[in-house]
């Protein structure tokens, strides 16, 4: 039924070929994506450099393809890792209630007020530029978000009878977490989870785009932009193309998301 | 009533704490001093420790706490590193320029949003829903600040038709300047109003006071003006007050695109400077705006909606 769906089908090749981009760039990538050449500055489009090239004369195209790797790292870890770190305070938060209960909740309140992209710049402006300290910054904008509906869930799982009938018979918490509470609130996680990919890849690019996310000369989409944006009258290529390669793989995975919230959740569709 | 807002009021007190003691956070507890950030690798021990003093950071962290939340309070932010110039002033410079891109922005998405939205609903599966819906997909999707390169690029470089950068001088002239920024934040924020306004209108027309409305005799126009629209639009207000937010974050990129002072490019060149109390200006202002929006929005939601007015 899900993978039915041409549109799931469309995505779902968009994102593995983006994938495949990803793994084998040294091999696909026509030049080194860092190799500057001041004869071959701000080329056209051509046979040699289908995208042209930059001010430093890097192939706009091997940039693009490398730059894949940074979007896609950054866009499927900093989600998986808030999602692992959020559940479990949510889940904690949920389960045991109480004084931590209060905390937490009010704690993930006001995160959840604040633009994620302000978070990532709090964040990155601490820790610096740098691989971890941009997924560490991600993460901690979107681990509300997964704290929330991971507290919520608990909270309404907890009710069951059969949470009830696991206490009643001596399980342990840590079996009654694992075995009981934590597949059925599963769901909804991954529902959030394949929602805010696209974020996260649209969040890297944007702070990259700011300086503060994947550094030069290493290529992420976000940076090729900041550079096109130096050389404007040079060439608009890097920009065009390197946007597009982010808002392609944006809509493919928020469609993706759409389709699985759909097929998880039936009561959210519109 | 009375009570209702200022248990909101009060509220709002340990949230601004929270938010100012993240600031705080992430700027004094976090790994990496400020000082050798300030001064590089090559400082002297004396250069360093002559300069902490001078911040303030060989102080107890406690009472650094203290003076930053009370200077926070206050507003009051210090000097810029680079050129020794208040704060304040920096801030008053850059604020104007964020506030009047972010209203243009709203303006412009409530125009393009809401008509949409509306003939979404009443025209379903009709091909200005199509559109629409395919539209606010590509706007949820794009970037904003490669919307705004797209623009810039082609009606500015290629067409001429805008300026390319700065803010102009004069009324008029800055208007034309502002135009394609907030034309750039409206468009999105218009994916986003679409969307919201044609759910809250479909849901609306669905109700009964509406269906007695039509079987009193109205005609379709005055349902859906008069009734229905009246309704729907509550929730799309409260929506439209919290994307001034998402609005407020895009201006960052925005403002580096379109070479307009802001408070978003100061505080990304406060970064990229080391600029420590500029890039500490720069947060506090941004979460005490969030914090205020949000109230704002609370209070608003209670004026317009009498069955919050008990809480």
């Amino acid at each position: 039924m899900f993978l039915r769906r041409p549109v799931v089908r469309v995505c779902l090749g968009v994102i593995v070929a983006l994938g495949l981009i990803a793994i084998f760039a040294p091999a696909i990538a026509p030049y080194d994506p860092v190799a500057q050449s001041v004869m071959a500055a701000n080329l056209d489009p051509s046979a040699q450099h289908w995208l042209g090239t930059d001010q430093f004369g890097r192939d706009i195209l091997s940039r693009i393809i490398f730059g894949t790797r940074a979007s896609l790292t950054l866009g499927l870890l900093s989600p998986l890792i808030a999602a692992v770190c959020g559940s479990l305070l949510g889940i904690a938060a949920g389960y045991f209630g109480g004084l931590a209960d209060r905390l937490i909740g009010r704690l993930t309140d006001i995160l959840l007020a604040f633009p994620a992209l302000l978070i990532g710049i709090m964040v990155a402006a601490a820790l610096g530029p740098g691989f971890w300290e941009l997924v560490s910054a991600l993460a901690i904008s979107f681990a509300p978000r997964f704290a929330r509906i991971a507290r919520a869930s608990t909270q309404s799982v907890r009710a069951e009878n059969y949470i009830e009938a696991a206490v009643a018979s001596g399980l342990t918490h840590r079996r009654i977490l694992l075995r009981h509470i934590l597949p059925n609130i599963a769901g909804p996680i991954v529902v959030v989870l394949t929602l805010w990919v696209a974020t996260a890849i649209r969040l890297e690019a944007t702070l990259s785009f700011l300086g503060l996310g994947t550094q030069a000369p290493k290529p992420s989409w976000g940076n090729i932009i900041r550079d096109g944006l130096d050389n404007l009258f040079g060439s608009p290529w890097p920009i065009v193309s390197a946007g597009a390669a982010i808002t392609l793989t944006a809509l493919a995975f928020s469609l993706i998301g759409d389709a699985v919230r759909d097929a998880l959740d039936p009561a959210s569709q519109a | 009533m009375i009570r209702v807002i200022i248990q909101r009021l009060i509220d709002a007190i340990p949230t601004a704490l929270v938010v100012l003691s993240l600031v705080f956070i992430a700027l004094h507890i976090l790994p990496g001093d400020p000082a050798q950030a300030i001064l590089g690798e090559q400082a002297t021990p004396a250069q360093l420790a002559l300069l902490r003093a001078r911040l303030g950071l060989d102080r107890p962290l406690v009472v650094q706490y203290a003076v930053f939340v009370w200077d926070a309070l206050r507003l009051h932010f210090g000097q810029s590193y680079m050129n020794n110039l208040p704060i304040s002033g920096i801030l008053a410079e850059n604020l104007p320029y964020t506030i009047e891109l972010t209203i243009g922005a709203t303006i412009l998405g409530v125009l393009m949003g809401v008509p949409v939205g509306v003939v979404s609903a009443t025209h379903r599966d009709g091909a200005v829903d199509y559109g629409a819906r395919v539209a606010a997909l590509l706007g949820l999707a794009v970037p904003d600040f490669y919307l705004g390169a797209l623009f810039l690029i082609f009606l500015s470089l290629g067409l001429g038709w805008f300026p390319i950068n700065g803010v102009g001088e004069g009324f008029v002239d800055r208007l034309y300047h502002l135009f394609l920024p907030a034309l750039t934040l409206g468009l999105i924020k218009a994916a986003f109003v679409s969307r919201l306004t044609r759910s809250t209108v479909l849901e609306v027309l669905g109700r009964n006071y509406v269906r007695t409305a039509r079987a009193k005799g109205l005609g379709e126009t005055r349902v859906i003006y008069w009734h229905a629209l009246r309704n729907a639009l509550l929730p799309v207000v409260t929506g439209l007050g919290l994307s001034i937010l998402s609005t407020l974050s895009g201006s960052v990129a925005i403002e580096l695109i379109f070479g307009r002072p802001g408070l978003g490019r100061m505080l990304i060149d406060g970064v990229a400077t080391r600029d420590y109390p500029i890039v500490q200006a720069g947060l506090v202002v941004f979460a005490l705006f969030v914090v205020l929006v949000n109230l704002l929005m609370d209070l608003l939601n209670v004026a317009l909606d009498p069955r919050q007015r008990t809480a």
